[in-house]
C-alpha cells in the first residue's frame, strides 16, 4: 500500500499515514502543491515552524516508463513568498516510489540547537542527530554518507548555503554516478536548513516495488512513448548531442540572449560558450556528450565535462547556467563557467538565481564585467563561507540588487529571470509575469513555439497569441510535472500525435483508471488554480504579475524590442 | 549580391560555421538550403537577420541567413 510519511521536527516524531482518497490520483507537483496549499498557512514565515517541506515522486516514477524519475519538492518559498514547486532528477524519486512513499512531509522546527538527518526505508522514516557533516559541502556529504550507508543509498542534501538559510539555497539530489542534480529554484534548501535537516538518506532494499494494474497495456504504451521520444529530432538527437546549451547560438541569433544584465540581446562571445563548442570540447577531452540524470532517461541531455587534463569538472551543465554566468556576465570562458557550476553544486546554491545575481553584482560594480576569476573566488570564499557579502549575494538577485541600490534587477516575485529576454521573446515574458512560481521558464516554455518551431510558431516579437500560448503551456506543464516526467518530453508531445495519448495510457494502465486528455488538461488547470489561490492568500495581487519597470522603458538590441503588454492584457492569462 | 550564411548544430558537420556567398538577385532561402546538400525536411529554423523566415523568402543584399536543425532545450 502506498503511504504518506510525516516527520514533525518540533518533537522529532514520525508517522506513517494512509493516503487520503483526495490525494490518491495525484503525484509530483499536483501532490506537493495540493499538500502545501492544504496544510501550510499562506501567510506563514517560510523559514518558520508553520512551513512544510514536501517531497513526492511522480505518478509514473518507479515504473519502466522512460524519463519518469523526477522528484517534486514543494513548500512556501522563502525567496518569493509564493508557493513553490521545484523538480529534479537523481535516484530519489524512483526509490521513494518503489518504497510506496507517495509523499514525505516535513513539518515543525526543532526546539534544540542541533542538526539532524532523516533516513527513509521500507520501515518508514527515522530522525537522527547529525554532528559530523554539519558545515560540510555537498560532495563531501555524498562521500561520507556512501561510506556510512553504502554506495546505493539515495540522498537529498543541503550545503552550507542551505544551512545558513540563504534564500537561493537549493536541495541536491544524488544521481546514479554520485554526482548532483538540484531542486534549484525558490530557496527550498533554506527551508530544509530551517528545519535543521542536513540530509535525507534513502534505502530501498526490500521495497514493495510499483504495481502496475494492467502490465500488458502499460508495456504497449511505454513502447509507443519511448519511440516518440527517440523519433523527435529535439529529444532524439539535439538534446543528447548538444545538451540544453544548444540554445546559446539560436537565442543569440534571435536577439533573445540577455547580455550584460539584460542590456542587449546578443553576446559577442556566444560561440565560445555555445553547445556546439561544448560538444567539441567534451569530445576532445574524453568526457561524455550524453548522460542521464536518472536511470530510465533515454533523452540524456546531461553530459560529463572534463578540464583540459581530462579530469572531471561537472555534469548537468545547463544552458541557463552557461547563459547566466556567460552572456549575462560577459564571460566567454567555458572552463571557468564549468568550475563555477561545480562550486554551486558543492555549496548548494541555485545556479540560475546565482547567475542572474552575478549580472546584477557586476552592474553594481562589485566585480568587473567578464571577471570569471573573481566570480569563482566570490562563490568559494564569500558565498561558500557565508561572509556578510556572501549572505547578501546568497539571497539572490533581488537581495543583492536592493542592498546596492541597483534599479535594473531582473526578477519577478523576487525570483531571477532566466536566459530568454522577455522583450524579444514575448511569450516567455507572459510566463515570467504570471507563473505562480515567480520568473520560471520551465513553467510555460514558450521558447518551443516562439523560437524553436516546436508545436507550431508564434512570432516572438509580436504580442499576438502570447497569452494563450503561455496559458496552454502552463496548464500542460502543471499536468506533466505531476507525472514524474522530465519536461523535455514536451518537445515530442507537442509534435508527435501518439506521444501524449501514450503518456495518458501509461497512467491509466498503472492505476487501472480511465483518464482522458480533457481530464489531464483539467488537472493542469486545477493545479494552477490551487497554486494561484495560495499566492492570493499570501497577499499577492495582479500587480505582482508584472515585469520589472526597465523592460518597458529600455529597448533591447538588435530588434529594439520593448515589453509593451498592458496590465489588463497580462491579467487575461488567468481567464480560464 | 553578397549575403552571409551561418550554420548551426549538426549542419556544421562537413560544412562551415559562417561563409559569405555571392548570389544572383532573387535567390531565396530554399535555393541555398538545397545548394548546401540539406533537405527541406531537415530544416528546423530559418532566420534572416535574426527574424524567423520562410524558405521562399527572397534574400536581399547583405542579409544574414541562419539555418538550424530542429533543436531544443530549456
Ligand atoms: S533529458 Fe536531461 S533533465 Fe531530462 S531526465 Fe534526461 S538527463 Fe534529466
Amino acid at each position: 500500500m502506498d503511504k504518506i510519511l510525516r516527520v514533525n521536527m518540533s518533537d522529532l516524531s514520525t508517522k506513517i499515514e494512509a493516503v487520503p482518497t483526495a490525494w490518491a490520483g495525484l503525484g509530483g507537483r499536483g501532490l506537493t502543491s495540493t499538500i502545501v496549499a492544504a496544510e501550510v498557512p499562506a501567510t506563514c514565515h517560510a523559514l518558520g515552524a508553520n512551513n512544510k517541506l514536501v517531497f513526492a515522486p511522480g505518478l509514473l516514477s518507479g515504473t519502466a516508463a522512460a524519463n519518469s524519475g523526477r522528484l517534486s519538492a514543494g513548500a512556501k518559498s522563502p525567496l518569493t513568498g509564493t508557493i513553490k514547486e521545484s523538480n529534479a532528477g537523481g535516484t530519489a524519486a524512483q526509490m521513494l516510489a518503489k518504497l510506496g512513499v507517495k509523499a514525505l512531509i516535513i513539518e515543525g522546527l526543532p526546539t534544540e540547537d542541533k542538526w539532524y538527518s532523516l533516513h527513509v526505508s521500507k520501515d518508514g522514516v527515522t530522525v537522527q542527530e547529525e554532528t559530523e557533516l554539519i558545515g560540510k559541502r555537498n560532495f563531501a556529504v555524498v562521500e561520507a554518507v556512501e561510506a556510512r550507508l553504502g554506495k546505493k543509498t539515495g540522498l537529498l542534501t543541503i550545503g552550507p548555503v542551505g544551512e545558513l538559510k540563504m534564500t537561493a539555497a537549493n536541495i541536491s539530489v544524488k544521481d546514479p554516478d554520485s554526482k548532483l542534480r538540484s531542486h534549484g529554484r525558490g530557496g527550498l534548501g533554506a527551508v530544509m536548513g530551517s528545519k535543521k535537516i542536513k540530509f535525507i538518506s534513502i534505502d530501498d532494499q526490500g521495497a514493495q516495488g510499483v504495481k502496475v494494474a494492467d502490465p500488458e497495456k502499460f508495456k504497449v504504451a511505454a513502447r509507443t512513448f519511448a519511440k516518440a521520444l527517440l523519433d523527435h529530432p529535439v529529444s532524439g538527437e539535439g538534446l543528447p548531442t548538444y545538451g540544453t546549451n544548444v540554445l546559446v547560438n539560436i537565442l543569440n541569433e534571435a536577439g533573445g540572449l540577455p547580455t550584460q544584465n539584460f542590456k542587449v540581446g546578443q553576446f559577442a562571445g556566444a560561440d565560445k560558450i555555445s553547445g556546439e563548442t561544448m560538444n567539441e570540447t567534451i569530445t576532445a577531452r574524453g568526457g561524455k556528450v550524453r548522460h542521464g540524470c536518472h536511470a530510465g532517461c533515454i533523452i540524456q541531455c546531461s553530459q560529463v565535462y572534463n578540464d583540459k587534463d581530462g579530469k572531471y569538472v561537472t555534469s548537468g551543465f545547463e544552458y541557463e547556467t552557461i547563459w547566466g554566468l556567460g552572456a549575462d556576465c560577459c564571460i566567454d570562458n567555458l572552463d571557468d563557467i564549468a568550475l563555477a557550476d561545480s562550486i554551486m553544486d558543492d555549496i548548494g546554491i541555485d545556479s540560475i538565481e546565482t547567475a542572474v545575481m552575478f549580472g546584477v553584482a557586476m552592474e553594481a560594480g562589485i566585480l568587473p564585467w567578464g571577471d570569471s576569476k573573481e566570480m569563482l573566488r566570490i562563490l568559494n570564499e564569500e558565498i561558500g563561507n557565508g561572509t556578510p557579502l556572501g549572505r547578501i549575494m546568497g539571497g539572490g538577485a533581488g537581495s543583492l540588487g536592493k542592498a546596492y541600490g541597483v534599479t535594473r534587477i531582473p526578477v519577478v516575485k523576487n525570483q531571477g529571470i532566466p536566459a530568454y529576454d522577455p522583450r524579444s521573446v514575448k511569450g516567455i515574458g507572459i510566463t515570467y509575469a504570471t507563473s505562480t512560481m515567480g520568473a520560471d521558464h520551465t513553467a510555460g516554455y514558450t521558447i518551443a513555439t516562439n523560437i524553436l518551431n516546436v508545436g507550431g510558431y508564434v512570432n516572438p516579437l509580436n504580442k499576438d497569441g502570447q497569452v494563450e500560448l503561455s496559458r496552454n503551456l502552463q496548464i500542460a506543464t502543471a499536468a506533466v510535472d505531476s507525472t514524474g516526467m522530465c519536461i523535455f518530453i514536451a518537445f515530442p508531445a507537442l509534435d508527435i500525435p501518439e506521444c501524449l495519448p501514450a503518456l495518458i495510457d501509461m497512467i491509466n494502465a498503472r492505476f487501472g483508471i480511465d483518464l482522458t486528455g480533457d481530464d489531464v488538461t483539467n488537472l493542469g488547470k486545477h493545479i494552477l488554480k490551487v497554486e494561484h489561490q495560495f499566492n492570493i492568500e499570501a497577499g499577492f495581487t495582479n500587480i505582482d504579475d508584472r515585469l520589472p519597470e526597465f523592460f518597458s522603458t529600455e529597448t533591447v538590441a538588435p530588434h529594439n524590442a520593448i515589453w509593451d503588454f498592458s496590465g489588463a492584457e497580462i491579467d487575461e492569462f488567468w481567464n480560464f | 549580391m553578397l549575403i552571409t550564411v551561418k550554420l548551426f548544430a549538426t549542419f556544421r558537420n562537413g560544412r562551415f560555421k559562417v561563409a559569405g556567398q555571392a548570389l544572383p538577385p532573387g535567390t531565396d532561402c530554399r535555393t541555398i538550403v538545397l545548394s548546401l546538400g540539406l533537405t527541406e525536411e531537415e530544416i528546423g529554423v530559418v532566420m534572416v537577420n535574426g527574424r524567423h523566415a520562410a524558405l521562399d523568402y527572397v534574400l536581399q543584399e547583405s542579409d544574414t541567413l541562419s539555418l538550424f536543425p530542429l533543436v531544443g532545450g530549456g
